[in-house]
């Protein structure tokens, strides 16, 4: 039995891994990043997410490696806090507390016990960095709050602040500004470009900045794309730059190699350029990254590259220039516009990924599994180009077909659109392009859908388009003695008066087609394509619009503009209900009647979940999310859950994910996803490979152990000892796999009664598993 | 990190013909060769040894002809009527043949008096054939009989009198399975070593079919009928993959050693030799010293050691000249190179105008390279299927080069040419809509009445409606 707990919106992985400039551990096997309000550690070697660090409260801000030693990594946050790390253990060591906000964290070998951050004191734009003293103190948490002012009006990032030579001074540049500040001289110098002044959309600002880890060299990037190398600026007459050309748009970041004798920039381009004794005509260059470069960083050790990109992807790159591995979490810097799909096979949720392709992204680890390249062209990263766009995509039959839609409009009457077919190869275990269609229709395409019924021995495919038409597309065989081969060609074309056709639906068992023009929604028999019925409300344009399953799959909904809300029956072929609500997404879940439905309000998002034969609402939950939500999905659970609460119901056997507007993606849930692993299953995950005996060796017993024992008695037989180490074991990983973040609690309940709750359900939980599971096979070892 | 993605061209459907391995096989003959004979030619037969000549029976002569000669090497004409069937043997050195008055002549290559003369058919004698020995030749007549002659001899050995109609189709078992018979418009293919089933009945002439021939790889059947065509099948799944047309009513139909010939006759006496295209040339140009052989095998045969770790060396893809361009931004020397076929060019200016470059790629051309781009936009511009592209295309060469107008008459003329293309192009838009506009108006009159006493009427708007169109 789950424990009934009241149901909350948690944010549910994407995770942004390119936040800040990522950190490479001393001997180069880990990587940090700040991602949200935590910190995670990646292996450089495997790709893996080792770690992940939580106790901050906002948004981290920043990571540095303590210099003192090499094991323990300082990060700073919004919430005021400095942490100090073991990452090896994942565990927090120490908490300095400042007390406000800190945008960024930089630490230096010869500053002995202070590190410096990046604090805003009274307007909102002007940041000044200040060294913080750390008191050394046993306690586990310490106010810190000897701050001493370094430098005034610099730049809120941390990539245009740079230490150089060994700590001897610290330049920031903003603007057109670049400043210097000399620790030992405790001066500052400005320098300032002079052809700033003089033309009005100058635009050689300030982008960022580095320093030469061994000489007096500072390098700074600019927004029209020139690198400058300033030397002797310890005077303020008599020092030099020069420039370095290449990029064509801004540099998003600079940094020098540990020994300086190399210069790595990056920016738009998606090129990481390797500049040589920094000299224009020494460069090298690792071209096609696949998006924007935003941070670069270099391990300490010197072998390995890192670059941030922002379609939140991380790449470890080789001293040679080589890509050795990529860490690439959701891509989220798009517009979404093919909606949230889950691929038959892999369970995987489907959305746009980087630009021209369709990203399978895994629900379960956080991760993207793969990305299907869809447009097949190269891609152009300028400022201001018409891209084309992956607009529509579908899965039929199962995950074996899978269809996209993609345009490019680049003046009113210049549409260019392509409708593609690809087919599972379990061969290669992928999609390969079966059939490519240059312009199926006139104008654009506003839905797609297959027909996914099971006796449906023809796969069928629909398209409605702007242009008033819809049109059927069936796979047809047309081999002949040279060659097999299978291709989709139009079956038929349907209109109703000249309007728009906006959205199709078939019916589950495949029989039915709706298809809605505008204002009217028509009913087409998917045997002979004749027009059966037609549904008009006039209530506004039809915006979403689906059949009940099951036990309701008499019933037709559609949602309007103008926020009406109809049922129809099909077989009276008449309006069943309607109800006032101004629905921005609306999903039937695959493994049962319920229809979810998401309305849109001034104050936020509400959601209402519904079966198409009763206009009451099973489930209503307010507020859902502030801002608009965009697209829902069900996704079927592999074990169903057992919430007995009637309100709770809904979720047994789907979950429901949904996408905001800022591209957050969120769902429902009662507990976080790891506490659903069984005991079993965790401690032999959370076990470490080598101290475990041979995979051989353990699977029987580990089979049996997951069987229902025939003798309840084993359970106590347990020796004493082991018990005691598995419980240790399971409070630990209790306590760090909360990785879900709460983002709001909606229910009103007041707070003592909830921890309460919680307490009695931890315990309950640790009855729980000592009842259940059966560990007779550790004693075996 | 993913390489460079070369540019997709763009596919649009051949219209016609499919092109398939059999039509370019077929297709791959010279012009014919016409040769004019006394009167229809019944039988044409290819002897099998070298230099391959054929026997063609015309009339009351029997020509041979050498492969690739237009004059006959040899005459055979002592026929006193209609020579059937002259038949070469196996090794190519007789020739048999029947003729109309029964008579059957055996003669040798190189002499011109027949060697044997088989008398005993009463009727015409319309088919004979060697037997696989050689020794023994078989003969089919109009009196209803088929007989078995002995060479040595010239001897009568058998007769067969079972048939109750004229024979006028034999052929001696040359140990093949498939037995091809043609009656009216269809093939017939009987299975012999299964007691003579029927194995497949095809009919793609729509007359009678005259001759049956098999090509030398035995894959392919083909069929002449008198409808003028001759037909290729695929002997697998015995469907029609190239047929070939001709000017008359096929009688017969030959084909030589490997098909390097197709020699057919036809009812007016025209005979019509066609040879394969010998295979294109090499290169005259010396060949390019290759690396040595031991260049490629070189670290081949090494074998793995233990600690050894094995770096492949990354597959270079091939690129095409215009890809390689583009990848290192090279945009005007991409579209310049393009500037023959018109799908690829179409391809790379989409491609171009894309990346947002069209206009730079387009500007800065000096009299010549701008004269090929807009020979090139006066080739293709009014294909609709190009037209979208090559307008804007036009459109962005017009805006560059307005300024330098009337410095260069090469150019200027070429403007007006485009000029004039474009407003030929307006006016057949134009008549075209006129007449669509005209049939819509006449379609609309029609629908409206539907009354059964106005069918008269309709019938007279469909008429004008026809006229329209024609004119």
């Amino acid at each position: 039995m789950v424990e009934e707990e009241s149901l909350r919106v948690v944010r549910c992985g994407g995770s942004e891994l390119n936040f800040r400039r990522a950190v490479f551990s001393a001997d180069s096997k880990y990587v940090f990043c700040v991602s949200g309000d935590f910190i995670k550690v990646y292996s450089t070697a495997t790709e893996e997410c080792v770690h992940i660090l939580q106790g901050h409260r906002n948004l981290v801000t920043g990571i540095q490696l303590n210099p003192k030693n090499h094991l323990q990594l300082y990060s700073c946050s919004f919430d005021g806090m400095i942490k100090l790390w073991d990452y090896t253990d994942g565990i927090l060591i120490k908490t300095f507390i400042v007390g406000c906000k800190l945008h960024a964290l930089f630490t230096l070998d010869c500053a002995e016990d202070s590190v410096f951050v990046t604090i805003n004191k009274e307007k909102p734009d002007v940041f000044q960095l200040v060294s913080v003293k750390l008191p050394k103190s046993s306690s586990q948490e310490v106010e810190a709050k000897e701050l001493s002012f370094v430098l005034d009006y610099i730049n809120q990032s941390p990539k245009c602040i740079a230490f150089g030579n060994e700590g001897e001074y610290v330049a920031a540049v903003r603007d057109f500004y670049l400043s210097v500040y000399f620790f030992k001289k405790k001066t500052t110098s400005r320098f300032t470009l002079s052809s700033s002044r003089n033309k009005k959309h100058a635009k050689n600002n300030f982008t960022c900045v580095a320093c030469h880890p061994k000489e007096d060299c500072i390098a700074t990037g600019h927004r029209d794309g020139k690198i400058r190398l300033w030397r002797n600026f310890d005077d303020e007459k008599k020092y030099t730059y020069t420039c370095l050309h290449w990029h064509h748009d801004l540099v998003m970041d600079l940094a020098f190699s540990v020994t300086g004798s190399s210069l790595l920039s990056g920016g738009r381009e998606s090129v990481l350029v390797e500049w040589r004794e920094a000299a224009e005509k020494n460069k090298e260059f690792l071209p096609r990254l696949g998006a924007t470069i935003e941070h670069i960083s270099v391990s300490p050790a010197g072998d390995l590259f890192c670059t941030s990109h922002s379609d939140n992807k991380m790449i470890i790159i080789h001293r040679n220039l080589e890509a050795s591995a990529v860490i690439q979490g959701l891509v989220k810097d798009r517009n979404i516009f093919t909606g949230l799909m889950i691929d038959p096979r892999t369970k995987a949720l489907v959305l746009n990924g980087k630009p021209g392709h369709l990203q399978f992204y895994s629900l379960q680890s956080d991760k993207q599994l793969y990305n299907l390249d869809i447009i097949q062209q190269e891609y152009i990263n300028d400022y201001g180009l018409i891209q084309i766009e992956l607009t529509k995509a579908a899965f039929g039959c199962y995950g074996n077909w899978l269809a996209t839609v993609e345009q490019r409009q680049e003046k009113e009457t210049e549409l260019e659109l392509q409708m593609k077919l690809w087919t599972y190869n379990k061969k290669t275990q992928g999609f390969v392009l079966n059939t490519k269609v240059n312009m199926p229709h006139e104008d654009h395409i506003t839905a797609l859908c297959f027909c996914n019924a099971e006796k449906s021995e023809n796969p069928t495919l629909v398209t409605t388009s702007k242009d008033g038409h819809f049109k059927v597309w069936i796979l047809t065989d047309d081999s002949d003695i040279y060659k097999k081969a299978v291709g989709w060609t139009c079956d038929f074309v349907g209109s109703y008066h000249k309007y728009q056709a906006t959205n199709c639906c078939f019916s589950e068992d495949g029989s039915l087609l709706a298809v809605s023009f505008e204002e009217v929604v028509t009913i087409w028999d998917s045997e002979t394509w004749e027009l059966k019925c037609t549904f008009c409300q006039r209530a506004g344009k039809i915006r979403q619009l689906c059949f009940g399953r099951l036990t309701c799959s008499k019933y037709l909904l559609g949602a309007t503009e103008n926020g009406i809300l109809c049922c129809w029956n099909l077989l009276s072929c008449a309006l069943e209900w309607s109800a006032k609500l101004n629905v921005r997404v609306m999903e039937p879940d695959p493994n049962s009647e319920n229809i979810a439905a998401i309305s849109q309000s001034s104050m936020g998002s509400d959601l209402f979940v519904f079966r198409p034969s009763e206009p009451r609402p099973l489930y209503i939950q307010k507020n859902i999310s502030r801002e608009e939500v965009q697209w829902g999905v069900f996704v079927p659970r592999d074990v169903p859950e057992s919430f007995t609460s009637e309100a709770y119901q809904w979720l047994n056997r789907s979950q429901f994910y949904f996408l905001t507007k800022s591209q957050s993606l969120l769902t429902f849930s009662t507990q976080s996803p790891e506490e659903k692993l069984t005991p079993t299953s965790k401690q032999l995950l959370h076990t470490p490979a080598h101290v475990l005996p041979s995979a051989s060796f353990l699977c029987s017993m580990f089979v049996n152990s997951l069987l229902l024992s025939k003798e309840t008695k084993s359970a106590e037989e347990i020796p004493d000892d082991v018990s005691m180490e598995e419980e240790k074991e399971s409070v630990d990983s209790d306590e760090e796999n909360n990785f879900t973040e709460e983002v709001q609690d909606t229910n009103n309940t007041d707070l003592g009664k909830d921890i309460i709750h919680q307490l009695s359900k931890s315990e309950e939980k640790e009855l729980r598993k000592f009842r259940k599971v059966d560990y007779s096979w550790i004693t075996a070892l | 990190m993913a390489g460079y993605k070369p540019v997709a061209i763009q596919a649009y459907p051949v219209l016609g013909e499919k092109i398939t391995q059999d039509t370019l096989y077929w297709n791959n003959y010279k012009t014919p060769v016409q040769i004019k004979e006394f009167g229809a030619v019944s039988k044409v037969d290819f002897s099998l040894q070298p230099p391959y000549n054929y026997a063609v029976t015309a009339s009351s002569r029997i020509h041979i002809y050498g492969r690739y000669s237009q004059e006959p090497i040899k005459t055979f004409s002592r026929f006193k009527d209609t020579a059937y069937c002259a038949t070469f043997r196996q090794d190519g050195k007789l020739l048999v043949a029947g003729s109309e008055d029964g008579g059957i002549q055996l003669f040798d290559i190189s002499g011109r008096a027949p060697l044997r003369q088989f008398e005993g058919h009463t009727k015409a004698v319309h088919t004979v054939d060697f037997t696989a020995d050689k020794y023994h030749v078989v003969s089919g007549a109009d009196d209803y009989t088929v007989k078995l002659w002995d060479i040595p001899n010239s001897k009568e050995i058998l007769t067969f009198k079972e048939h109750s109609d004229y024979v006028r189709c034999g052929c001696a078992s040359k140990l093949n399975p498939d037995l091809f018979v043609t009656g009216g418009r269809y093939i017939k293919v009987w299975d012999m070593l299964k007691g003579g089933q029927l194995l497949v009945s095809l009919k793609n002439h729509h007359k009678t079919v005259t001759c049956l021939c098999l090509s030398s790889s035995g894959q392919r059947l083909l069929s002449g009928s008198l409808d003028r065509k001759v037909k290729v099948y695929s002997t697998s799944s015995y469907k029609v993959v190239h047929s070939f047309d001709y000017a008359a009513s096929i009688l017969s139909l030959a084909l030589a050693h490997e098909d390097e010939t197709i020699v057919v006759g036809m009812t007016n006496g025209i005979l019509s030799v066609k040879h394969r295209k010998s295979e294109a040339k090499k290169d005259s140009l010396p060949r390019r010293r290759r690396p040595a052989y031991r260049t490629f095998i070189k670290g081949k045969n090494y074998m793995k050691q233990q600690d050894d770790i094995l770096i492949n060396r990354p597959s270079k893809k091939h690129l095409e000249l215009y890809d390689r361009d583009l990848k290192n931004f090279r945009i005007s020397k991409a579209l310049d190179r393009v500037l023959e076929t018109p799908e690829i060019t179409v391809s790379i200016i989409k491609e171009l105008n894309r990346r947002g470059v069209l206009a730079n790629a387009l500007a800065g051309r000096d009299e010549k390279e701008i004269s090929r781009v807009l020979n090139f936009l006066i080739r293709n511009l009014s294909q609709p299927r190009f037209a979208p592209v090559l307008i804007n295309a036009a459109e962005i060469i017009i805006d560059i080069y307005l300024p330098v107008i009337g410095q260069s008459p090469v150019v200027d003329k070429k403007f007006l040419l485009l000029q004039g293309l474009v407003e030929k192009e307006i006016d057949y838009q134009r008549e075209l809509l006129e007449t669509l506009g005209m049939m819509d108006m006449l379609f609309a009159t029609m629908t409206s009445k539907e009354s059964p006493s106005l069918l008269q009427h309709n019938a007279s708007d469909g008429f004008l409606e026809n006229k329209k169109i024609e004119s």
